[in-house]
């Protein structure tokens, strides 16, 4: 097929000419995914599963604040707190690299009718192209391992928090908007002080669905080496050890679970009921 | 002129001069919103109507060669039914909307020329804009919304919260400043979206609408507190509305505007006493005239008189008799009106050869000055059937109101109509 053979050499003709550039990226994603998860697996996991609850409890209430409690016990109790941890500092990462890429492109795209003309078809494909395929870049790029892994969850995770981000500047109210630029506001004030502030909640849903798009994105990139419960997922699989795989997928949920309450209430004020 | 004294004195009049004129000129200004602009714009020099520029160039005029003048310190009104322009225009003035073409001048400086630093100046220090539905920032409170403007400028915390607090207190807001705005009703957001524009001191106020959005009693009672308040600040204010009523109460002067164009300028009693179109007649038709009509435009200049010197009691007569008359106001030389003479007195004068009026002089007479209202003058009508002296400051007659010019102004009619309606009143 032309396309595939097109893309093919067009990939090919990347990892040639700019292999200096994704040795550069690959050495800094993996001392900055490094240096995330050696402090989580250092910290001892009393220390974290405190910090996690307390966090859940303040921003999200007693409800929540003992869902994280027990599921991170749980967690602990079948052995799975360190592959936890590696799991959690990739999506760290890689949600880190994703919103200060993806939000910029957001207000881009919301400001810009050409930038959003661009960036539209582009999210579309990122969203529906399945995921596994970004994977097979990923390893040309950069072989296999952690970075990989964390570049095609970046990628696959992206779309939302720029959709969101653009839908929420472009829903600010058109008379505030013509109300701060009355008042003498530089493009940069308008952004800062009135569209930021009133498109947050739309924007911290997009954090939201970016965290839970690179939790899913995670687990499969283990195939191309990414650490994790990904790993123990996959191991459940190729060994045919249903309790095994179904031990780690559950450990998966439950921490969907516990960062999806969290930044689910991020936005919000603190409530303690 | 040249003299040192001769300049001095040049300088101090046009000082005063310049403070009592100008503020805001908008010459041949033309808005065009589509692709098409420069032919429509050739279109419209050449008096092409708006549906048919609309037609061969798919561009819609959205302002029609505007031009105004707006002086400083007095309430100017735009009025016009939806899609004739008026915000639009308004929006111009500070540029949120670029005009296609024209000027406007604001205190003599060209702004459609201005670099978007000197615009960002210009909007921060010289106009604020009052919104119809607010635009306030529902997330912060009154105060740091009545703030905003001076944040923008990067005014201190603690400075532009105190100016502010200035203002919340002009506008009666205190107490309220720590609250969000979102909690708030429509006339107390409104009143916040007022501060904010005046915490900045601007010189010029846009009033977009301001007060459409809220009911009608809370409307009133903040028509009532703008007038007080412009009376203490003097600012020149750029007031947009659709409702004739709200034009006539808070405006100087009105500017109508039909599909874009500014159709008639004047003060409410001149667009009423005298539309200019068929458009402006059919808008004013329902207005209440006797709160807008003054004696001053429908007094007769050039009423018979008696002039106490000249006219002795027989001149007095026969002046009454030609006109039908049973009484006539008396005035001196310098036109200082004194009173009435009645006919029989007047007779009973010359019966007894008497060469002054002066005796028969009834002092007792009501007046009004030229600004009084048709409102003013009705319940006088009930005490007397004389026509109403209208009078200056030093007491000087300038024409009379009559009854029936009075009645003709209220129903609408004009004498002839009045007088075949009394006719056929008889014949029942």
């Amino acid at each position: 097929m032309i396309i595939g053979d097109t893309i093919e050499q067009g990939i090919n003709w990347l990892t040639d000419n700019f292999s200096g550039l994704f040795d550069g990226i690959n050495e800094s994603m993996t001392s900055m995914i490094g240096l995330i998860e050696s402090f989580w697996v250092w910290l001892p996991f009393y220390i974290t599963i405190a910090l996690f609850a307390g966090l859940a409890f303040w921003k999200a209430g007693i409800k929540n604040g003992i869902l994280t409690l027990l599921g991170l016990v749980f967690i602990y109790l079948m052995g799975f707190w360190e592959e936890t941890m590696q799991t959690f500092s990739l999506v760290l990462g890689s949600t880190i690299i994703a919103l200060a890429t993806g939000i910029p492109l957001g207000i881009w795209s919301a400001k810009n009718k050409t930038a959003n003309s661009i960036i539209r078809p582009i999210l579309d494909f990122m969203q529906t192209m399945p995921a596994f395929v970004y994977l097979i870049p990923a390893v040309l790029f950069f072989g296999l391992g952690t970075v990989p892994g964390t570049f095609a969850t970046i990628i696959f995770a992206m779309p939302p928090v720029v959709r969101l981000t653009s839908l929420g500047i472009a829903q600010v109210p058109e008379d505030i908007v013509e109300a701060t630029k009355a008042f003498g506001a530089t493009p940069m004030q308008l952004l800062r002080k009135v569209e930021l502030p009133l498109a947050m909640p739309t924007i911290l849903t997009g954090v939201n669905q970016t965290i839970m798009m690179s939790l899913s994105m995670v687990v499969i990139a283990s195939m191309i080496g990414a650490k994790g419960l990904g790993e123990i997922v996959l191991q459940g699989i190729s060994q045919l050890r249903i309790g095994l795989g179904f031990e780690s997928g559950l450990a998966v949920v439950l921490l969907a679970m516990i960062l999806d309450r969290i930044t689910q209430n991020l936005g919000k004020k603190s409530k303690k009921k | 002129m040249k003299t040192l004294i001769g300049t001095n004195v040049s300088i101090l009049t046009s000082d005063i001069i310049s403070r009592n004129m100008e503020k805001i000129k908008i010459e041949n200004l033309s808005l065009v919103f589509g692709k098409n602009r420069s032919k429509a714009i050739d279109l419209l020099k050449k008096g092409q109507g708006k549906s048919e520029i609309l037609e061969k160039t798919g561009c819609t005029v959205a302002v029609r060669d505007a031009n105004l003048t707006i002086n400083e310190g007095e309430i100017f009104v735009i009025m016009g039914l939806s899609g004739s322009g008026k915000s639009t225009l308004l929006r111009c003035l500070n540029r949120l909307i670029n005009p296609t073409i024209g000027k406007i001048f604001i205190n003599k400086d060209d702004i459609t020329n201005m670099s978007d630093k000197e615009l960002l100046e210009i909007r921060r220090k010289e106009l604020a804009m009052v919104f119809q539905h607010f635009g306030l920032l529902p997330h912060r409170t009154v105060l740091s919304n009545v703030a905003f403007g001076l944040e923008l400028q990067g005014i201190s915390k603690e400075e532009r919260e105190t100016r502010a607090m200035e203002t919340i207190e002009l506008v009666d807001l205190k107490g309220y400043e720590n609250q969000k705005v979102s909690e708030l009703s429509g006339g107390m957001q409104q009143r916040v979206g007022l501060a904010r524009g005046l915490a900045n001191n601007p010189e010029v106020l846009l009033m977009d609408e301001a007060f459409s959005a809220l009911d009608p009693l809370i409307r009133s009672q903040m028509q009532d507190e703008l007038l007080l308040l412009q009376e203490k600040m003097q600012k020149t204010i750029v007031f947009i509305t659709h409702d004739l009523d709200e034009a006539i109460k808070l405006g100087d002067r009105i500017a109508i505007m039909k599909d874009g164009e500014i159709v008639q300028v004047g003060t409410s009693e001149e667009i009423i006493t005298n539309p200019a179109n068929d458009y402006v007649t059919s808008f004013v038709e329902n207005v209440d005239r006797s709160k807008v009509v003054t004696a001053g435009s429908i007094m007769f200049t050039k009423p018979t008189i008696a002039r106490l010197k000249k006219d002795g009691p027989a001149v007095v007569v026969r002046k009454m008799r030609e006109k039908g008359l049973s009484s006539l106001p008396v005035v001196r030389t310098n036109r200082t009106f004194l009173g009435f003479i009645n006919i029989e007195d007047a007779v009973n004068l010359k019966k007894k050869e008497i060469k002054s009026i002066e005796e028969a002089i009834k002092p007792e007479a009501m007046t009004v000055t030229a600004e009084a209202t048709v409102e003013d003058i009705l319940p006088l009508l009930s005490k007397t059937t004389r026509s109403i002296p209208v009078v200056n400051e030093e007491n000087h007659l300038l024409g009379t109101v009559s009854q029936t010019s009075v009645i003709a102004e209220m129903t609408g009619k004009d004498k002839d109509e009045i007088s075949d309606i009394i006719q056929k009143a008889y014949d029942l």
